[in-house]
């Protein structure tokens, strides 16, 4: 499906205060309304104000992204809601933790790609490595798929965190 | 902070800061959490406490007197069930943004999350059917967060807030601190005032209307009595037709040859057609419900839609419009006045002379008709005659849930706002009679009715016993046909008159039930007497139960079936839809 009607993926951040039940308002919200949410991050980021930034990853028609940002923007401790997607440029990032078991050729070949995906190695066994690889969710998800074939035992992703480019703050 | 006064308790300090929020009544139900404000309460006579028999009925009361008054309700219960119980409540309040402050107690913090002896996790279940909600963790925090939960009660689109308050919370000490004005919440800012720009294309939009209509809600009541005299001089301004929503019923004077009647499911032949044939649509604090919109690929296909909600959300939910516009009614309504009064816009006279011709062909249709005969009391025939011998004395009204409802809706005719009190968003059987018991604590001088059924009045029936105790004069008219009318009427209509669980087969003797509270019992089964009895109701003094034995198996028409279109309307039991209920239709309710 194309067209204005089409469904698409938006990236939304939300500045809220860092007060107990803020998570829960806003999943609450989505599970209550049926929105999807495909990924979820939060953080305190102002100790001093006591803020914390969510960034949620939702697919919908134009109606319905309307819909969740009018919905999250009345809820009574959030301060602000953008949409990245459509709001200008932005740049997101991820950051997941590879485990990768092996020896011999295969453990040098993971070694070699994690070289390539510029993934660091935070742990080393004989037999295994942790790596930590950082990037878009396309290049994340592209090293944990090539990791299957050579040993992968165990991944752990952050979700996405994403930022206007710009001097803009949110 | 402050000290303004020494050292109180937490409870003390509660109270005072419900005194501070100029709180007059409480409605609650004591409990071992609040048994410290209870105390609080006790010694002092600022604040009246009104004791009910069951927590939901509560909240409906706290509704019915903020509904009629404009004031914050306030409710007070205890932890577990009792918070619980008024989980309805909220719901209802959420639904028809009514401004609600719900205290509720909770086990004291050290015990929070030890499935305690009636606990319950409050804030968790309220969250979805409160506006926000709090927990109070110390007892400094205490009255920042009542002056707070007032003002997001009452402020931008009002509705309920939970407090909920642990008992060490309430034990322990701290000094008072009166509540902040004007408050500046952190976060929380309601857009109240409209974009100027957004009103000059929206006059733009109406001045140059040939079939115009004005649909407008609750929001125009929400907004304060001023915005429905704005409503009025703005629509005299124009010269146009408008219909109201259940909810919105009283902020335009149903008598005016300018309204239409109510919209939607049993509203008007000639609303539902003027929104179905309109060019320009002006909702003003309406949400475009799906009681009213119908099929909604079908609704209002020609109009260029100006939608003016307090909650941006409310906006292009379901409906998607022309030229949205945040603000509240009032402060919109005012700008339009304004701009429209310096623009003097010359408007279509002959278009519209059309549209209203044709506006009263269809009124000639006379939708609301029925035939009473000389056996058995129509059920609409009940609601006119009550109508004639209360129009003219000061009186409110509400209502439970179902065929009354709706019947109520078509039949009475209000000509101010807060005079209408009926559950519309949730549809809450039971909610009449204790939201008449707020109205008549609000207004003790006043006659308050609650038009009912003998299913829903059956839901809260145990407040005859609170109105016993405070002597609150309530009327119940309650239309007796012996089955859940609108359950029975579905049935008939889309189930093959498979009346499943719909009869009510061991109804009380409700003249003797009222006897058992203390309260008058009348009957009446005979249309020539009717008048008499409802005299008789109007002049006692004192708590009615008016028992009606109305028509069994009289519908309310006219009908949008669910998943039609506003032209595919019922208008009577020989008014068979042409085509069988769509699937689609049938998945509504």
């Amino acid at each position: 499906m194309s067209g204005p009607e089409a469904a698409s993926s938006h990236t939304i951040s939300v500045l809220v205060d860092n007060e107990p039940g803020i998570l829960a308002r806003v999943v609450g919200l989505f599970s209550g309304r049926g929105y999807n949410i495909e990924s979820l991050t939060v953080a305190q980021t102002d100790p001093k104000e006591n803020l914390s930034r969510i960034t949620i990853v939702t697919t919908g028609t134009p109606m319905i992204i309307e819909q969740i940002k009018a919905q999250l923007d009345r809820l009574v401790p959030v301060h602000r809601v953008r949409d990245l997607t459509v709001e200008g440029p932005h740049i997101e990032r991820e950051l997941a933790l590879v485990k990768v078991k092996g020896s011999g050729e295969k453990r040098v070949e993971a070694l070699r790609l994690a070289d390539v995906f510029r993934a660091k190695v935070i742990d080393a066994k004989t037999d295994s490595f942790v790596f930590e690889v950082t990037g878009t969710s396309d290049k994340v998800q592209t090293f944990v798929g090539l990791m299957e074939g050579l040993g992968l035992v165990d991944v752990g992703r952050t979700g996405i965190v994403a930022m206007s480019r710009g001097s803009e703050a949110l | 902070m402050k000290p303004e006064e020494p050292a109180t308790t937490g409870a003390d300090l509660l109270v005072k800061a419900l005194i501070d929020e100029e709180v007059e009544v409480v409605f609650g139900y004591p409990g071992g959490a609040v048994l410290p404000i209870y105390d609080s309460l006790f010694k002092q006579n600022r604040l009246r406490h009104i004791l009910v028999r069951h927590e939901q009925a509560a909240v409906h009361a706290a509704e019915g007197y903020a509904r009629s008054t404009g004031k914050v309700g306030v409710v007070l219960v205890t932890s577990g069930p009792g918070a619980t119980n008024a989980v309805t409540g909220l719901t209802d309040a959420l639904m028809d943004s009514i401004p609600i402050v719900c205290l509720t107690g909770q086990v004291p913090t050290h015990l929070i999350g030890n499935d305690a002896f009636q606990e319950a996790d409050t804030t968790g279940i309220t969250r979805p059917c409160t506006k926000h909600n709090y927990l109070v963790k110390a007892v400094g925090d205490l009255a920042r967060t009542i002056h707070e939960a007032f003002y997001v009660a009452r402020s931008g689109r009002p509705g309920p807030v939970v407090v909920d308050l642990p008992k060490d919370v309430l034990m322990n000490k701290h000094d008072y601190s009166a509540p902040k004005k004007p408050v500046q919440h952190k976060s929380y800012r309601p857009q109240v005032k409209p974009e100027l720009k957004k009103i000059e294309q929206a006059i733009e939009l109406i001045a140059n209307a040939k079939k115009p209509v004005f649909y407008t809600g609750g929001g125009v009541v929400n907004s304060g009595p001023r915005a429905s005299k704005l409503l009025a001089q703005f629509v005299h301004m124009t010269g146009y037709p408008i219909t109201n929503t259940l909810m919105g019923l009283g902020s335009f004077p149903a008598s005016d040859k300018q309204f239409l009647g109510m919209l939607g499911m049993h509203g008007t032949y000639e609303a539902n057609l003027a929104m179905y044939h309109c060019d320009v649509l002006i909702n003003i604090g309406a949400r475009f419900d799906d009681r009213i919109t119908g099929k909604l690929s079908e609704f209002s296909p020609k109009s260029t839609k100006i939608h003016i909600d307090i909650d941006s959300s409310s906006i292009n939910k379901n409906v998607r419009v022309d030229l949205p516009i945040v603000g509240d009614a009032g402060h919109a309504l005012e700008d339009l006045i304004r701009v429209w009064k310096a623009k003097q816009p010359r408007t279509d006279h002959k278009a519209l002379k059309a549209w209203w011709a044709e506006i009263d062909k269809w009124r000639a249709r006379d939708c609301l008709a029925y035939k009473q005969g000389k056996e058995t009391i129509k059920p609409q025939y009940a609601l006119e005659r009550l109508y004639h011998h209360i129009k003219d004395r000061d009186h409110y009204i509400t209502t439970e849930v179902g065929q009354h409802q709706m019947w109520a809706a078509q039949f009475l005719k209000f000509e101010q706002p807060n005079r209408w009190m009926t559950s519309g968003g949730l549809g809450t059987m039971g909610y009449g009679l204790p939201a008449a018991m707020g109205v008549q604590i609000a207004h003790p001088e006043s006659l308050v009715i609650d038009v009912a059924g003998e299913a829903s009045i059956l839901m809260n029936i145990q407040e005859l016993s609170t109105v016993a105790q405070y002597r609150l004069p309530v009327k119940i008219f309650i239309l007796n046909n012996q089955y859940m009318g609108m359950v029975r009427q579905w049935q008939e209509l889309l189930h093959g008159g498979r009346y499943s669980e719909s009869y009510m087969e061991s109804l009380p003797d409700f003249v003797k039930l009222a006897e058992a509270f203390g309260a008058v019992g009348l009957r009446c089964d005979d249309p020539a007497k009717l008048d008499d009895t409802i005299k008789q109701m109007i002049e006692v003094n004192r708590p009615v139960v008016v028992d009606v034995l109305v028509d069994k198996t009289e519908n309310c028409f006219p009908m949008i079936p669910s998943g039609a279109a506003h032209y595919d309307m019922l208008l009577g039991p020989d008014d068979r839809a042409q085509k069988p209920t769509s699937e689609e239709g049938m998945v509504l309710v």
